[in-house]
């Protein structure tokens, strides 16, 4: 598949496993956050960490939309729902996030709740536009990548005049999460999270570009390298964090440049201004309140949200307390240190958010890479074994 | 009408069914009139065989010596009518299919039909004749069959659901449980033909493809692989819903043994993996409906693939991987990348009423 399969390359990819092999310092160790969940996705569905020196660690960062929605916006959605005036439209990997209370979009939709699946926000206008009976609400949700077709659903509704179409608002903002992890307690003051680089968004930059980042690079003094989805563009990336490290500089570098700018796509942040402002602070999972890292409907756009017109008032939801998501999303522990993973938590029966989304750090963990803990566990038993007998 | 004077049923004087304009109506599921002549005029036409001519209930035929296989399968695809097939021809092929898996041949078909109220009778006709030619070019024919029809609203058109019978060779014995370490794992073509027809073929989808569903009865690929390589054959089974990925997992765990596959190994066409690209699908987890997985021993593995790409629907056969000791019973992949992960099962619908 041209296009694709060049950034798939086995052959150039060990090429490049070998140069990062041969220009980490083996008294140092490497501690990366690929922030998106798209990072996670291909380091795990292509095995890369298998190609890295041990001294490499990648951290999987809270960058999967579907992970860091609150269990209490997850409720809302599900009492949206329920209302028999209502339509729900939802892209397709909402629907088995539990809500509290084990309830989910699908149990709901069993349940007799009208709730379609969409692949695009204009499927909602269609449906609105079809069914002008039915209120029809797209729950939105998503960082900068998809905010733009969002406001493109928005602009549309009021030009078609159509008065029966909503919008539950969940966009939230990278940059904002990034610095709040920087300055996290575990970063700054316990020490429990060492980062020293960060593989930055790959389709949230080509949105908003390079620029964002300057900032909390600087401050904190932390590499940042843009990077395509492919697995060579993070193995790239992963050589100029090392680079960046070992010469002790703290840059913020381009390596997706077939798609990401410096300022970005002007006109989808255009039409996302017009349509959306920034929220005072948004609660994500994992993170809690996040000051200024969450977007909503313009008063000028009040008629088009969800929240307003159906008197939405989140009620905070706790997640299970042996729930480990928001330690994991916040790089503070791995899939496998949490009790619930692949016993109560598994993507048939998640208990978290993580586990969810193919995204999720769990799910990708689970699903692609837990021979490996078994594989070391087993090594070890072996490592005792002969220990004993000797 | 039919060549066959036997079919026609005598004594009922029947109005001609209004194919072109038609629709089943709640009288074509009432016992009556109105469903001898559905039942005449459409299925009995597209089937025409001497069972069927009968008029029972039922229908009998003898029994040969030695061991059946048998089998039962529901349609409910979505579209009915597909790049490459519809339900009807898939219902002959699936339930062949099922029994062919075991090694056996296949001797005769059911079908029954829950039609929704208001159905085309054109499209009911174009799926029964559909599914009787698909029957014909097996060898197999649909020897018994039920109508019952629903208010509008309670289906979706058509729904099929079938049985099939066949006859297990003397001496072979396929079963899940049979792969041992060492074993290999043979796949007759490429991967995920199935799924993405059909997907393209949805209406909020969107996009246009030039692939068709490898819908195929493979009953004749597999009576050569039996015929040349039987004793060397531990099992076979037709990756359907889930995928290569849900097949290998099941044996994996049916046999207590782990599978070691090479993503470069594995066939699957520039197009559906183009397709499942844009579609944030996995070729491995897609839904075939004409091929086979087959673990054999390693010794006659090579015998066994020239046998297989010696028939046109195995042409693309290839070896993908080996079967090895794992407690786990994982299904691991070399990726084409150069790492390692899992093949694991499916979770969640990828992609629901494939077939």
């Amino acid at each position: 598949m041209k296009y694709v399969d060049e950034y798939r390359d086995g052959k150039l990819a060990r090429a490049i496993a070998a140069t990062i092999a041969a220009e980490v310092r083996p008294e140092l160790s490497y501690r990366f956050m690929e922030f998106c969940g798209g990072h996670t996705h291909a380091i795990s569905r292509y095995g890369i960490e298998d190609l890295l020196p041990a001294n490499v660690r990648m951290i999987h960062g809270p960058g999967c939309p579907v992970c860091v929605l609150p269990v209490g916006r997850m409720d809302d959605a599900i009492k949206l729902a329920r209302r028999p005036d209502i339509t729900l439209c939802t892209y397709g990997d909402l629907m088995r996030v539990p809500g509290s209370q084990g309830s989910s979009l699908l149990k709901a939709k069993a349940a007799g709740a009208d709730i379609r699946m969409v692949y695009s926000t204009l499927d909602a206008v269609r449906i609105a536009q079809a069914e002008p009976e039915r209120s029809v609400v797209f729950f939105a949700i998503g960082f900068e990548t998809t905010t733009p077709p969002t406001a493109m659903a928005v602009l549309a509704a009021e030009q078609k005049g159509l008065r029966n179409f909503f919008v539950f608002c969940n966009h939230v903002l990278t940059p904002a999460a990034i610095q709040n992890i920087l300055e996290s307690p575990d970063v700054r003051l316990l020490g429990n999270v060492r980062i020293d680089g960060f593989v930055g968004p790959a389709h949230v930059s080509t949105v908003i570009g390079t620029r964002p980042y300057h900032g909390f690079a600087a401050e904190f003094e932390k590499p940042v390298v843009i990077a395509g989805f492919e697995p060579l563009d993070v193995m790239q990336a992963i050589l100029m964090l090392v680079r960046q490290v070992n010469s002790g500089r703290h840059e913020v570098e381009n390596q997706y440049i077939r798609a990401v700018t410096v300022d970005g796509n002007l006109k989808a942040q255009d039409f996302v201004a017009r349509v959306f402002e920034p929220r005072d602070s948004f609660e994500w999972r994992g993170l809690g309140l996040v000051p200024d890292s969450a977007l909503r409907l313009r008063e000028a756009y009040a008629r088009y949200d969800a929240e307003k017109v159906f008197a939405i008032e989140t009620i905070q939801a706790e997640d299970n307390p042996a729930c480990e998501c928001g330690a994991i999303l916040r790089g503070v522990k791995k899939p496998a240190d949490c009790k619930l993973f692949g016993t109560l938590c598994t993507p048939e029966t998640p208990m978290g958010s993580c586990m969810v989304s193919s995204e999720g750090s769990c799910a990708a963990h689970w699903t692609y890479g837990r021979f490996r803990d078994y594989a070391r566990s087993e090594a070890q038993g072996h490592e005792f074994e002969q220990k004993a007998a000797s | 009408m039919n060549a066959n004077p036997k079919l026609e049923i005598p004594r009922l004087k029947f109005r001609k069914l209004d194919i072109k304009d038609g629709r089943v109506d709640l009288s074509h599921g009432s016992g009556g009139r109105a469903m001898a002549q559905l039942i005449a005029g459409i299925f009995h036409e597209a089937f025409a065989n001497e069972w069927l001519a009968q008029g029972n209930d039922q229908s009998v035929f003898s029994v040969p010596a030695g061991r059946m296989a048998m089998t039962t399968d529901a349609y409910v695809v979505s579209p009915l009518f597909f790049p490459g097939g519809d339900i009807g021809s898939l219902a002959v092929h699936g339930t062949i299919n099922d029994l062919a898996m075991s090694g056996a041949r296949p001797l005769y078909l059911s079908a029954s039909f829950i039609l929704e109220e208001g159905f085309p009778l054109a499209d009911l006709q174009r799926i029964a004749r559909s599914m009787g030619e698909a029957s014909r070019a097996a060898g197999v024919p649909v020897i018994t069959g039920d109508t019952k029809v629903v208010e509008r609203g309670k289906a979706d058109g058509v729904f099929i659901t079938t049985a099939g019978v066949g006859l297990v060779p003397a001496g072979l014995h396929l079963s899940g449980d049979r792969a041992r370490p060492g074993d290999v794992v043979i796949v007759s073509g490429s991967m995920g033909d199935h799924g993405v027809a059909i997907m393209s073929s949805r209406q909020n989808l969107e996009f246009e493809t030039l692939i068709v569903s490898d819908s195929a009865a493979l009953h004749e690929l597999t009576a050569a692989m039996v015929a040349n390589c039987g004793p060397s054959i531990r099992l076979m089974r037709d990756p359907t819903r889930g995928g290569l990925a849900a097949t290998l997992n099941e044996i994996a765990h049916q046999s207590r043994v782990g599978v070691r596959i090479e993503e470069d190994a594995i066939p699957v066409k520039p197009e559906v993996a183009a397709a499942c690209e844009l579609l944030g699908l996995d070729p491995l987890y897609v839904a075939n409906e004409g091929k086979l997985v087959v673990f054999a021993a390693p010794e006659d593995a090579q015998r066994l693939l020239a046998v297989m790409r010696a028939h046109p629907l195995g042409r693309d056969a290839a070896i993908i991987g080996v079967v090895v000791e794992d407690s786990h019973h994982f299904v691991q992949m070399t990726t084409a990348f150069g790492g390692g992960r899992i093949v694991d099962w499916l979770s969640g619908e990828q992609l629901p009423r494939i077939c």
